[in-house]
């Protein structure tokens, strides 16, 4: 197998990650993303399905930018397994030459991607946070490689971002962090094409076998989070809570609490931050209507950046924050909200 | 029965400390001053690794691709009780992205030759890319698993392993040989033991005691150097003391698919990101204020 070389043509490619029968968000996601880079390269785009009875979930990815869906459906894909998924994604890469495939960045597609780019002999960037199509002059050849795709991500322990490309050795391929792209509407008067393509599944690449599996419905992954919108006493009711959820959607973040939102009873113990619940140090801290209780700072001060909104301007909080905004919540969450969407 | 296993161990900067004294003026990090740690999750591979030949006897093989200075991760796997260690050292293997990383990782597998297990760390603190055990287990042509949280058992040719799915787990069997990436929640490393220190705390590989030579012996001519060299060499293996350095040569990689050339990424930009706490801003409660604080957080790409 030798190297494939750029096919300007090619299609922009979304693994669609699945599991018993639903879509990972990331897979719809991304879906938007492909329909940004493919409209900038004039090409089309498109999901790649693999699974056992999954056709129904087709059209979601249609409706959240894919113009064709490769749908692979095999019994013997029925759990996923590095191997089969593997085989399945390379022979497709192969025939159908994309430019661009893009994975979520989730333990099931940081498992999958390696080792499709390992086989097909491609590069790989783990965990992008941006994705952009640019004209880039390789500084050693001088050459000029219109339209590459940037991979754009944190490195060394999130103390610099790398801009990574592949000048002509593609596709170019990379997995992105979940909830960097925005989730768009689904819009399901689109209309796109369902190719079935055939699964040749040899045996050697069924090498694992499942014995027992347990899952949670999805837990709240605060200790991965990039952005944490967090309340605290001073959202004063479960029914505020809303507003959290509501800003941490736009901003692709977790959900944390206070121990004395917690206590309230505003949400569950599992969203504590703190010297009792879980310490973080994402990229983004947003404090709603926490006062910063000693206890509370000691679980979250590493943050990179720290955004405090407190009706108290005395409020201990604003000692560690690098942004203050004194006011109500009520009125502050909403226009953050407003100017966050404004930017996309 | 007796399982052979292979460890994949990296020296990494501490990227997890970053701390004042770090910084340089312009407020980005000094790589350099940086102090050179043995990767975390590679610990908790050699630990299972060692967990395994505990229980059903077998050898570890600890290999590491790195400069001379990562013969330092080495001794500490010998420190731990490991069998044998040997250093991957080469100036062409330099700027290798883990699609050439893999490659030279599994030639040197290979060339060791006799092998039931590969474990690695999930990933490494540099680049958390996770993405050279899965490429170095396609490269072998063997399964791969990742995210193991406990070995469970070994019967012939087939093991059990417990793994994080991130919001779960599960319990799964493979086929042998297979390379599994291994997780911190997975053990707890044990300590080295000051036997083993006293024993291997001089031991060193070729590159290292060339090195040496040179300070010990600014005056002297290259032949004068070489000849130390060799006669430090000497009484080393006569000691079981000198660790196996190998090159490219020796495990017969196509340079072609080495470094650079055999890379496809390529960085193309880096930006330091300003660690310093930049002083307190207030930011009026008002759409405009918002909108700023927005702009400028999006700009500096603290927001995606």
């Amino acid at each position: 197998m030798i190297m494939i070389e750029p096919n300007r043509q090619g299609e922009v490619w979304v693994y669609a990650e699945q599991e018993d029968g639903s879509l990972h968000d990331v897979a719809l996601e991304l879906c938007g993303k492909a329909r940004q880079l493919a409209d900038q390269l004039g090409v089309q785009a498109a999901a790649v399905l693999p699974g056992s009875n999954v056709a129904g979930l087709a059209q979601k990815l249609i409706a959240h930018g894919a113009d064709r869906v490769y749908l692979v459906d095999d019994p013997q894909l029925s759990h996923y397994q590095t191997g089969s998924y593997a085989r399945v994604m390379c022979a497709l890469v192969r025939k159908h030459r994309p430019q661009i495939v893009m994975y979520g960045a989730t333990p099931l597609g940081r498992d999958l991607a390696p080792r499709i780019a390992s086989e097909i002999r491609a590069g790989m960037t783990a965990d992008c946070t941006d994705l952009q199509i640019q004209d880039v002059t390789d500084p050693r050849t001088k050459t000029l490689h219109e339209k590459l795709l940037l991979q754009i991500r944190p490195a060394f322990g999130g103390n610099i971002i790398a801009t990574i490309v592949n000048y002509d050795w593609w596709p170019q391929m990379a997995t992105v962090r979940e909830g960097v792209m925005p989730l768009l509407d689904p819009d399901s008067s689109r209309v796109g094409e369902v190719i079935r393509e055939a699964a040749e599944i040899d045996q050697a690449s069924l090498a694992l076998k499942l014995i027992e599996r347990h899952v949670e419905s999805r837990k709240v992954n605060l200790k991965g989070a990039r952005v944490i919108v967090a309340g605290g006493a001073g959202v004063g009711s479960r029914e505020n809570f809303r507003q959290i959820y509501e800003l941490a959607g736009v901003v692709g973040g977790a959900v944390g609490a206070s121990r004395a939102a917690v206590d309230c009873g505003y949400i569950g113990k599992d969203h504590q931050v703190g010297q009792t619940g879980t310490t973080v140090r994402p990229a983004l801290y947003i404090a709603c209507g926490i006062s910063g209780a000693i206890q509370h700072r000691a679980g979250m001060e590493e943050s990179a950046k720290i955004i405090a909104i407190n009706e108290d301007s005395q409020a201990p909080i604003f000692s560690i924050a690098n942004y203050g905004i004194v006011g109500d919540l009520k009125k502050v969450i909403p226009m953050l909200i407003k100017a966050i969407r404004a930017r996309q | 029965m007796p399982y052979d296993s292979v460890v994949c161990v990296k020296q990494v900067p501490d990227t997890a400390n970053v701390t004042a004294d770090a910084m340089k003026d312009d407020g980005t990090v000094n790589r350099a001053s940086l102090p050179a740690i043995f990767n975390p999750e590679d610990l908790h591979a050699l630990e299972t690794a060692l967990e395994v030949r505990d229980r059903f006897g077998g050898t570890v093989t600890a290999l590491s691709m790195g400069p001379p200075k990562a013969a330092e991760v080495l001794r500490e796997c010998l420190y731990r009780g490991v069998d044998r260690a040997i250093l991957l050292t080469d100036r062409r293997a330099a700027a290798s992205d883990t699609l050439a990383t893999s490659f030279i990782l599994s030639q040197a597998i290979r060339t060791i030759g006799r092998y039931d297990l590969v474990f690695c760390g999930r990933q490494a603190i540099d680049g958390d890319t996770a993405q050279v055990g899965p490429q170095c287990a396609e490269k072998l042509g063997i399964p791969q698993v990742t995210y193991l949280e406990e070995f469970l058992a070994a019967n012939g040719e087939v093991a059990r392993i417990r793994r994080n799915v991130g919001h779960g787990w599960e319990i799964v069997e493979t086929r042998l040989p297979a390379l599994i990436t291994v997780l911190e929640t997975a053990n707890e490393p044990r300590p080295p033991s000051a036997r083993s220190v006293m024993r291997f705390k001089r031991a060193r590989v070729e590159a290292e005691l060339a090195a040496e030579a040179q300070a010990a012996m600014p005056e002297a001519s290259d032949a004068e150097r070489r000849a130390e060299v060799a006669r430090r060499a000497e009484v080393l293996r006569n000691r079981g003391l000198l660790m196996e350095q190998w090159d490219l040569d020796r495990i017969g990689a196509d340079l072609s698919r080495c470094g650079l050339s055999g890379s496809p990424t390529k960085v193309y930009r880096v930006q330091s990101i300003v660690l310093t706490k930049e002083g307190f801003t207030a930011v009026p409660a008002t759409e405009e204020g918002v909108r700023s604080l927005i702009h400028e957080l999006v700009t500096d790409r603290t927001l995606g």
